[in-house]
């Protein structure tokens, strides 16, 4: 590892902590505008995150060392990726070994730990809200993980940069069908991941209804900020890792620092656009009973199986 | 790949996931939107070998897919529910997630199936049968699993397109005379099927299980 390649991780990293609350506040304000009110300015979610950190931090009396770790877990396995995935250039530090499987698990640990604090705290809504968001993890991954299989198919290869690569090097591969059906199965997987509506209302605080609010219920001061930071840069990540499966273009191919910054701004562009883009499908649709969520999430897999088997049968 | 092989691929691909929809979706209108929208992409099919083998007769065939699999058939069906705009496919037998998974396995004994036809055929076409294939069986399943009698006329519908698809893959596009043959044959089934729906929904029949008998 070189010093360019380590310079290039640290600004992927300083893209997403900076750009990931501000996609948060996009989001927010796209939809707001759209319902009819002014929203709240596009900088808000920093503006919280900058206070939550200097307020007191609350903890429950039972709970465990998980409690506080499980923001920590998030940040930091967030961050990994941040640094490794191919945001904006195709040559993060060890590129040749980031592989699509540990790219997507490292970010399904800060899930799993997030469900482990909500149990630790030990109340009810905490108990709901892990079991609601576990049993929609253990519904994403076999979708997930086929549409990987698909994806990888063309290279027979699951590292993710080489992917990326072979999409920007030959745009035949993005029209393919077996390429198109496993990117519909990661928007599925995406929306239920990330929690955004059909799945999950992110801005709902009604009991019955909500489930990665009941996870995060009890957090509150520093660690709330912590939270809310790692999950805003999950989000960007899973954004910016779809945006550039579909159109990998501006995507910087060496580490020349013009390169590099043209990326940034054409992932950045391309981020917001997939922003914009949710925050209208959310504003047009309501969020699914949660005993219907199997259905969509069967959906999302079985398009990615038929990708695999479009895959299979055109090679 | 060539971007015929390609476009080839992508229309029988839509094909095989309309086939999925009909199963996925609960709404009898999605289910006839996925009927028509199949019906477009197998007509689109036909246009491409059409255009590919230069067969001014393919393309013919091509229209009358678009006519009667695309317009017609589900316009047909759709003057059934329009009663009944919210009509829904309430309790099928097998519950979607797991029909869904059903149809994944489908798919693959369907691709399988279709090793020694792939083989025989073989070039760009031959190796999408397993996708037309895998409609029938889908097809099929749909008729078996699903209660509502229009489901299971897409059931039959979804049957009959597979089959089209494989006879447009398998003999890169049949005759004119043979598709108006079987085009007119299922449209009539349709029609008569159309009635015997209208007066079922009459007669108050929501489940073709509440059936026991036929009475004058």
């Amino acid at each position: 590892m070189n010093l360019a390649s380590l310079l290039t991780g640290a600004t992927q990293l300083a893209l997403v902590v900076l750009g990931g609350p501000l996609l948060l506040g996009l989001m927010r304000t796209v939809r707001s505008r759209l319902e009819g009110r002014d929203g709240p300015p596009v900088s808000q979610p920093w503006r919280d995150i900058a206070k939550l950190a200097h307020k007191q931090r609350t903890r429950p009396n039972e709970s465990s060392w998980i409690f506080p770790a499980a923001p920590l877990v998030l940040v930091a396995t967030a961050a990994t990726v941040a640094v490794l995935a191919p945001l904006a250039t195709l040559t993060p530090p060890l590129s040749a070994s980031t592989d699509f499987i540990a790219v997507i698990f490292v970010l399904l640990v800060g899930s799993v730990s997030l469900a482990l604090a909500a149990l630790d705290t030990g109340t009810a809504f905490g108990g709901m809200g892990a079991s609601r968001a576990l049993t929609i993890g253990a519904l994403v991954e076999p979708a997930l993980l086929v549409a990987v299989l698909a994806l990888s198919l063309p290279l027979h290869s699951t590292n993710l940069i080489a992917i990326v690569a072979e999409g920007s090097a030959h745009a035949s591969v993005l029209v393919g069908p077996s390429h198109l059906l496993a990117l519909g199965s990661f928007v599925v997987v995406i929306l239920a991941e990330s929690g955004r509506l059909p799945v999950d209302n992110p801005s709902t605080h009604l009991e019955l209804t909500m489930i990665y609010e009941a996870l995060i219920l009890e957090y509150s001061g520093p660690d709330l900020a912590l939270v809310t930071l790692g999950e805003s840069m999950r989000l960007a990540i899973w954004f910016g890792l779809f945006v550039n499966l579909v159109a990998p273009w501006g995507i910087a191919t060496h580490a020349g620092a013009l390169a590099i910054l043209l990326g940034v701004l054409a992932v950045a562009l391309k981020v917001a656009l997939a922003g914009v883009a949710v925050a209208l499908f959310e504003v047009t649709t309501a969020k699914l009973r949660l005993f219907r969520l199997p259905e969509l999430l069967a959906g999302g897999f079985i398009l990615a199986l038929l990708g695999v088997v479009t895959g299979a049968v055109m090679r | 790949m060539t971007t015929f092989a390609n476009a080839l691929a992508s229309a029988a691909v839509v094909v095989t996931v309309a086939a999925v929809v009909v199963l996925w979706r609960r709404r009898l209108r999605s289910i006839l939107v996925a009927l028509s929208i199949q019906g477009v992409a197998l007509a689109a099919l036909a246009t491409l070998l059409g255009a590919h083998e230069h067969d001014g007769g393919l393309l013919a065939v091509a229209l009358l897919v678009l006519l009667v699999k695309a317009l017609l058939i589900p316009g047909l069906l759709a003057r059934v529910i329009a009663a009944t705009p919210g009509a829904r496919e309430t309790d099928p037998l097998v519950n979607v997630p797991a029909s869904l998974v059903i149809a994944g396995l489908l798919t693959l004994v369907a691709f399988v199936a279709a090793r020694p036809i792939v083989a025989l055929v073989g070039g760009p076409t031959g190796r999408l049968v397993p996708l037309g294939l895998a409609t029938v069986l889908i097809g099929f399943f749909v008729m078996v699993a699903r209660r509502r009698a229009l489901s299971q006329i897409a059931g039959l519908l979804l049957v009959d397109n597979g089959i089209a698809l494989v006879a447009f893959l398998v003999t890169s596009g049949v005759p004119v005379i043979v598709e108006l043959g079987s085009s007119l044959d299922v449209l009539f089934g349709v029609v008569v099927l159309r009635l015997l729906l209208a007066r079922l929904t009459a007669a108050g029949v929501r489940d073709l299980d509440q059936l026991r008998s036929l009475h004058d």
